[in-house]
């Protein structure tokens, strides 16, 4: 059962919430809508419930127009960010509710309605607590309660909207293990919407990360992490430096350093803007003669890893530097030394030339040519 | 002893009780003492005097069937003024409180006036058969009139709390507008609907002005209770009037504490 959405928009008075979103959604995959609020996650997502619907564009499902499919009759299971149980209904009723309301032809007996009900609770851990009421219950056992009412109408695809977005951070962590166990037992297809970058990477196979209403990168976690498409990923996924850039006869000019790299070649000269990991800065203690000059401000340690940070007079900005917590103190890397910085590799965006906006079709992976001392010197 | 967070409980229980004490135990002490002058025998004579009994019946069958229709009509109109954006809404929602404002004798007069033979309604339903003034079924229209803010008012902060959610997870969970309405909505909806119609009922049961224009007051037939009061109390019989006060009152009582246990019934998901 693949899902297609195509070029999909939808407008709310002035704000476009989606513009031209087209995703492909194949049977049992794990995708996880990541952006922060106003992305348009949470608007693709009512759409695919039927919830909403797109001023443009279409979506099927093996083929089937799905937008003339009213979201009643569209066997989408769904869960709330806040739960949205039915209160003055016990556990057992609430799940119970999408076999209750079936037309009499398709309902299932009651005996065969308790049998399920029964079922799915014990699925979702709940057994023994089907008299409760929503009220008595906690809200990690709430949103399985959620849950198990969406199991129950057998979907053929499962929404979640920010699913553990009202819990507190241990239980949302047990709580999505949980999930991802539960979906590798039954092969939903599932897709859920989240702001938070480390549950997307965490859960999905396939991360898709939105920014006003568009699509800005689809990849599996490593590569969304790993190869980030365009700058707003790089800023919204884990850490990155930012440095203004000049490209200038195939060699990258960054303050007063100059890099030469074989990816720079057929470039034209001009303004870019690089992107590079604090984990892909190496640091040297002793002088080298490529990277730039840098004092270290201060070393963070959180875990077990060190934050550095580091004022770099020659680009006139500070950067962030990460590595092992263990490694920082084997270097003993104190507050107040000066090292050297350089890059393993960096991500170029040239600015165009008119708009003077980073061009993602010249986006280029630059892994500059140091001397053999230096390599030898990063580990 | 418990320490407490907030300060002044003793005093403030005891402003309330001397409050209420004062407010409506002592009248209805009073009453009840002036009452029981004429001793067990002489309020049964009282109540079975035929006028009495038929003005018993029409006062309470009457206002229980005002509630029931203010209950079915303050929902649709709540559900309308929360729901939906429509030119005027506020004014319309400014409306809804004027029964409570306008003098009841003057809505009396004004519902009177309309519903009489000659009137702008009566004109049109006389020809019909259908007689409002003077009737019981007038008193029925003053009684819809005065207790309709009620069950409106009572309504609407309660449909404004409710989530767009749980309506959408119903619908994306099968069911139809109606199950959604009669399973997910109504049950929510019931304690405040209780509580509308039990403020609505026991205004009904107590109008006095605005009935006695449209009534008629013909004994046996249109007589409310109240004015049957009025009715002894000027003939001077004072124990008799009480009487009759204290049987309203009991009656109210027991059926208001009859809407109160359905309430608490309702909202048994509300308790931890």
């Amino acid at each position: 059962m693949t899902i297609t959405i195509n070029r999909l928009a939808r407008r709310f008075a002035d704000f476009r919430a989606l513009d031209d979103v087209s995703l492909s959604i194949a049977p049992g995959e794990f995708v996880a809508l990541l952006g922060p609020s106003g992305s348009g996650k949470t608007t693709l997502l009512r759409i695919l419930a039927g919830l909403d619907f797109p001023d443009s564009g279409d979506l099927l499902q093996d083929g089937r127009d799905l937008l003339q499919v009213s979201a009643r009759d569209r066997g989408v299971g769904l869960v709330f960010q806040h739960y949205a149980l039915f209160r003055h209904m016990t556990v057992f009723e609430n799940v119970a509710f999408g076999l209750r309301v079936r037309p009499r032809a398709r309902r299932p007996s009651k005996a065969e309605i308790a049998e399920r009900v029964d079922k799915l609770l014990k699925r979702v851990q709940l057994d023994g607590m089907a008299a409760r009421y929503p009220a008595q219950l906690s809200g990690g056992q709430r949103q399985r309660v959620a849950l198990a009412r969406a199991l129950a109408i057998e979907p053929s695809l499962l929404l979640l909207d920010e699913p553990f977005g009202a819990l507190d951070a241990q239980v949302r962590v047990a709580l999505r293990r949980w999930l991802r166990h539960l979906h590798e037992e039954m092969g939903l297809t599932t897709v859920f919407v989240t702001h938070d970058q480390e549950e997307a990477l965490e859960l999905a196979d396939r991360v898709v990360v939105m920014n006003r209403g568009r699509i800005e990168q689809v990849g599996t976690p490593d590569e969304i992490y790993q190869q980030p498409a365009t700058p707003f990923v790089f800023e919204f996924i884990g850490k990155s430096n930012k440095v203004p850039v000049r490209i200038h006869g195939a060699r990258l000019q960054a303050g007063d350093q100059r890099f030469e790299a074989d990816a720079l070649e057929g470039l034209a000269d001009g303004s870019a803007v690089a992107y590079v990991r604090p984990e892909h800065l190496a640091l040297s203690t002793t002088p080298l003669e490529n990277g730039w000059k840098a004092t270290l401000r201060h070393v963070y340690l959180s875990g077990s890893v060190a934050h550095l940070e580091l004022d770099v007079p020659g680009l006139g900005q500070t950067l962030e530097a990460e590595l092992g917590g263990e490694e920082a103190q084997r270097r003993s890397l104190q507050a107040g030394m000066t090292v050297t910085v350089q890059p393993r590799h960096l991500t170029v965006f040239p600015l165009d030339g008119k708009t003077g906006e980073p061009d993602l079709a010249r986006r280029r992976v630059v892994h500059p040519r140091y001397g053999q001392a230096a390599l030898a010197r990063w580990r | 002893m418990a320490r407490r967070v907030l300060p002044g409980f003793g005093l403030s229980l005891g402003y309330v009780l001397t409050y209420l004490g004062l407010l409506v135990l002592l009248p209805l002490a009073a009453l009840a003492v002036k009452a029981s002058g004429i001793g067990l025998a002489g309020l049964w004579n009282t109540l079975s005097a035929p006028p009495v009994l038929a003005a018993l019946k029409l006062s309470f069958g009457a206002a229980l069937v005002s509630a029931l229709i203010n209950a079915a009509a303050g929902l649709l109109v709540a559900w309308v003024l929360v729901r939906y954006s429509f030119p005027g809404r506020r004014l319309f929602d400014a409306l809804v409180d004027l029964p409570f404002a306008l003098p009841t004798a003057v809505a009396g007069i004004a519902l009177t006036a309309l519903y009489a033979p000659k009137g702008w309604i009566g004109e049109w339903l006389v020809p019909l058969g259908i007689k409002v003034a003077f009737t019981p079924l007038g008193v029925l229209i003053a009684m819809i009139f005065v207790g309709f803010p009620f069950v409106v008012r009572t309504l609407q902060p309660v449909l404004e709390s409710l989530d767009r959610d749980i309506e959408e997870a119903a619908t994306s969970l099968g069911a139809t507008r109606l199950q959604t309405f009669l399973r997910v909505l109504f049950p929510l909806l019931l304690p405040a609907l209780l509580t509308g119609f039990a403020l609505a009922l026991a205004r009904a049961v107590g109008e006095y002005g605005s009935v006695i224009f449209i009534a008629g007051n013909i004994p046996m037939k249109s007589e409310i209770l109240p004015l049957v009061i009025v009715k002894q109390l000027e003939q001077f019989k004072y124990a008799d009037a009480a009487a009759v006060g204290v049987i309203m009152l009991a009656l109210s009582f027991v059926l208001l504490l009859a809407i109160g246990l359905l309430q608490r019934w309702s909202r048994r998901w509300a308790e931890r």
